[in-house]
C-alpha cells in the first residue's frame, strides 16, 4: 500500500516519541522484498509524554502521587503518558515498590488490584529494552492504570512488588519464564509455564517462533515466522 | 538420576535424598499404604495429575499430606502452554481472534470479545461498532457464560460422583451451544467476534429460536437447584469447604464468582461497562458465606440472570432486524459475508459473484484485506471484561503494523488457581477436589 510512504517518523499527535518500538525496513518481514519498497526505513515509535492537564482523574492521581513521594517525584516518575482515554506512568525500577505502596494504601489512591504484569521487547530501545507494564485496578474508585518500567538486557533486575500485591507472584514468575526479568525479592522465581530446564525466554523477538514448511499442492508454504508478510 | 540432576517443580518436596517413591496408577492402594506404614516415614508427598480426571484439564497438585490432612498444597502448571500470546505476533489482527478462542475453550466468545475491544480501542472505532453487532456480542457472551457456569457445576458434581448433575449441566449446555451454532456455525472456537464487529449477521428464525430454547435451558437450572442445593450429601461436601474470605479474595487478586462469595459485588460489566450491559436490566448476585456451596448457588444464580439478558437481546435483535453487524469503514471490515452452501459455511455466493465476476477492485480489495489484514496504530491499551471465571484481561501492543507487536492475556484462572494452596491446606484431601472445582478455572486459558 502505497501509503506507508507517508507514515511520519514521529508519533501521530505530534508529541515527542518515547518508546522506540521497531526500525523497519522494507515492506515484507523476511529476505526476498520485491516489493520496490526494500529501501524504505521506518521508524515505529509510541506515543509520547503528555503535558499538562491529563485530563479526567488523571491529574489527581498524579498529583497525589507526587506529592506522597515528596523530593523523589522526579526521579521515580519518569513519563506519564496519556493515550486512548489510558493513563501511564513510566517508573525509575529503583522507586517502583514506594509507587506501588502508595498505589495500594493511599486512600485516595487506593489501587486494590494489580492485575498482574506483562512484558513487553522492544530490541530497538537500546538499554530500555525490556518493559515491564503493571495494569492496576481501583475497585474503590472504579478506575484504571499504568505502571511500566524500562530495564535493560544487560541488568534485566526490577524489585517484586509481590510484598505489596501477593496477587502478582505467579505473574511475576511469567514474566520471568517468558522474558527474563528477574524480580528482585520474589519468594520463588521459578519458571512456571515452561519446564524448569528450559533454555531461553520464548516471548522474547530474537526467540523465534519456530515451525517447519509445509507442502501444499507442489508449493512449499514457509513456517510462519519466515513467511513473506506485510509489517 | 539423583536428586540433584533432577528438574522438577517440587523443589523443596525432594530434597530428601531418603525419600521412598511409591508409584500408584488407580490400581490396588493398598500394597502402597502397607508400603508406607513399614516404612513409617510421616510425610508423605502425593502427586496429584497432571492427568487426573477432576482437574479441569492438565493441572499437577503436589501435596504433602500427613493421614487425611493436607499440610502442603503446590500447584504445577504449564502441562497446555502452546505458545498462543506468542503465536498470534504472527498472524494479523483479525487471525489472532481464532487462536484467542482457543486459550479457555468453555468461554470461548469471552477471550474474542476482550481481544476484539482492544483492538477496537486501539484503532480508536469503539463507538463505531453497530448497535446490532453489540447485541450479538453480549448474547454470545451471555450464553457462553451460562455454559461456563454449566460446566463448572455439572463436572463439579462429576467430581464428587453425582453424575446425573453433570448429564443435566450438559444437556442444558448443549442447547446454549445449539443458539450459538445457529448463529455462528460452531459450538466452540468460534471466532465469530472480529474486531469492528461479528462475523456474520443472526439467520432467520434466531429470535423465535431463542425465545425456544430459553424455557428448555432454564428447566436444566430447575434441574440443577432441585439435585443439589437441598440435598444433604451435596451440602456436607460444599458447605464450609475451601473457605477464603473477602482480605484473603483481595490479596490474592480473586475476580468473578469467588470474590462475589466473599461479599464484594464487582462485576466489570456494571463496573465498566461495555458493548452496551449499562442498558440492560440484570443483577449481580453476591453471598457472604465465602465457601464452596455459596459458589455453586451463585454461579447458577448468575445463570438466572443471563438468561434474563439473553432474552432482552433476542428483543433487540428483533428491533434491530436488517441493521449492519460490522464497522462501515470498509478499510477494516472483513469484506465478506458468510452464508451455509452445500459444502459447508464459506464466504456468501453473493459475495463471489461480486468479486468473481462484477468488480476488479472489489477482488483486489477483499484479496489485500484478507491476505494482508489493516494496520492498526502505535500504541498499547488494556481492556477487561467480566468472563464467567471473573476478570479477563487483555493488554494489546500494536508497533503501527498488520499484527499485534504484544498480546498479553489475564486470565482470571491462571490467577485464582494461586488461591488453591490457602482453600486446600489444613483441610482434607477429599477436599482438594473440591476446592479445585469450586476455582473453576480451564487449564488451556491458564497456561495459553
Amino acid at each position: 500500500m502505497t501509503d506507508d510512504v507517508t507514515v511520519p517518523p514521529t508519533a501521530p499527535d505530534g508529541r515527542e516519541p518515547l518508546t522506540l518500538i521497531n526500525v523497519r525496513e522494507g515492506m515484507f518481514g523476511a529476505p526476498g522484498d520485491i516489493s520496490g519498497y526494500d529501501g524504505l526505513v521506518r521508524r515505529i515509535e509510541m506515543p509520547g509524554a503528555t503535558d499538562r492537564p491529563y485530563g479526567d482523574w488523571f491529574d489527581g492521581v498524579v498529583d497525589i502521587l507526587e506529592e506522597l513521594l515528596g523530593d523523589r517525584a522526579e526521579q521515580a516518575i519518569e513519563y506519564v503518558v496519556v493515550d486512548r482515554g489510558e493513563l501511564t506512568l513510566y517508573i525509575a525500577r529503583e522507586h517502583l515498590l514506594e509507587v506501588a505502596q502508595h498505589l495500594r494504601d493511599d486512600q485516595d489512591l487506593r489501587f486494590e488490584m494489580c492485575l498482574g504484569v506483562s512484558g513487553v521487547h522492544y530490541p530497538a530501545e537500546t538499554g530500555r529494552e525490556l518493559h515491564a507494564v503493571y495494569p492496576m485496578q481501583s475497585i474503590t474508585h472504579n478506575r484504571r492504570l499504568r505502571l511500566e518500567v524500562a530495564v535493560s538486557d544487560a541488568d534485566p533486575h526490577i524489585p517484586s512488588i509481590v510484598s505489596v500485591y501477593p496477587m502478582n507472584n505467579w505473574h511475576e514468575r511469567e514474566t520471568w519464564d517468558f522474558f527474563g526479568i528477574i524480580f528482585d525479592g520474589h519468594p520463588s522465581l521459578a519458571r512456571i509455564e515452561m519446564p524448569d530446564d528450559w533454555v531461553g525466554h520464548p516471548q522474547r523477538k530474537d526467540y523465534p517462533l519456530g515451525g517447519i514448511p509445509v507442502e501444499f499442492k507442489g508449493a512449499e508454504v514457509p513456517s510462519p515466522d519466515t513467511r513473506r508478510q506485510y509489517r | 538420576m539423583t536428586a540433584e540432576d533432577t528438574f522438577h517443580a517440587m523443589g523443596a518436596f525432594t530434597d530428601d535424598p531418603e525419600a521412598a517413591e511409591y508409584t500408584a496408577y488407580g490400581s490396588d492402594w493398598s500394597e502402597i499404604a502397607d508400603e508406607a506404614t513399614r516404612l513409617a516415614q510421616q510425610r508423605i508427598v502425593v502427586n496429584m495429575g497432571p492427568q487426573h480426571p477432576s482437574t479441569h484439564g492438565v493441572l499437577r497438585v503436589m501435596l504433602e499430606i500427613e493421614g487425611e490432612t493436607v499440610t502442603e498444597t503446590r500447584a504445577g502448571i504449564g502441562y497446555l502452554h502452546t505458545g498462543i500470546e506468542k503465536n498470534m505476533e504472527f498472524r494479523t489482527w483479525t487471525q489472532g481472534v481464532t487462536f484467542c478462542t482457543r486459550m479457555d475453550y468453555v468461554a470461548s466468545m469471552s477471550q474474542e470479545a476482550v481481544y476484539c475491544l482492544a483492538v477496537e480501542k486501539l484503532l480508536g472505532i469503539t463507538d463505531d461498532v453497530p448497535e446490532r453487532a453489540n447485541v450479538l456480542r453480549v448474547l454470545m457472551l451471555e450464553l457462553t457464560r451460562i455454559g461456563s457456569h454449566l460446566v463448572a457445576v455439572g463436572t463439579g458434581g462429576n467430581e464428587l460422583g453425582a453424575t446425573t448433575v453433570m448429564t443435566e449441566a450438559f444437556v442444558g449446555r448443549e442447547d446454549t451451544f445449539r443458539i450459538i451454532e445457529m448463529i455462528s456455525g460452531l459450538r466452540t472456537n468460534n471466532a465469530y467476534i472480529r474486531p469492528g464487529g461479528v462475523v456474520v449477521d443472526a439467520p432467520a428464525g434466531t429470535v423465535e429460536y431463542i425465545r425456544k430454547l430459553i424455557p428448555q435451558i432454564r428447566e436444566r437450572l430447575d434441574h440443577l437447584v432441585d439435585l443439589q442445593l437441598e440435598n444433604p450429601i451435596f451440602k456436607l461436601r460444599l458447605k464450609n469447604v475451601a473457605n477464603l474470605n473477602l482480605a484473603g479474595a483481595m490479596a490474592l487478586g480473586i475476580t468473578g464468582p469467588m470474590l462475589r462469595s466473599a461479599g464484594l459485588p464487582y462485576d466489570v460489566r456494571k463496573a465498566e461497562p461495555y458493548c452496551g450491559y449499562e442498558t440492560y436490566d440484570f443483577q449481580i448476585p453476591t453471598s457472604t458465606d465465602a465457601d464452596a456451596y455459596s459458589r455453586v448457588v451463585l454461579r447458577l444464580e448468575e445463570c438466572y440472570e443471563s438468561l434474563k439478558i439473553v432474552a432482552q437481546c433476542a428483543d433487540r435483535l428483533e428491533q434491530l432486524e436488517g441493521q449492519p453487524v460490522m464497522v462501515a469503514d470498509k478499510k477494516i471490515a472483513w469484506p465478506a459475508q458468510l452464508a451455509l452452501g452445500p459444502d459447508g459455511q464459506g464466504n456468501s455466493l453473493d459475495h463471489i459473484r461480486h468479486i468473481m465476476g462484477e468488480s476488479m477492485e472489489a477482488l483486489i480489495h477483499h484479496f489485500k484485506l484478507v491476505t494482508e489484514g489493516f494496520k492498526v496504530p502505535a500504541g498499547q491499551v488494556y481492556t477487561a471484561i467480566e468472563g464467567p471465571k471473573g476478570l479477563l484481561g487483555c493488554h494489546l501492543v500494536s508497533d503501527g503494523g498488520t499484527k499485534p507487536w504484544r498480546a498479553h492475556f489475564r486470565d482470571p484462572g491462571f490467577n485464582n488457581l494461586q488461591s488453591l494452596g490457602i482453600l486446600t491446606e489444613g483441610g482434607q484431601i477429599a477436599d482438594v477436589v473440591v476446592s479445585i472445582a469450586t476455582i473453576d478455572m480451564v487449564l488451556g486459558g491458564v497456561d495459553r
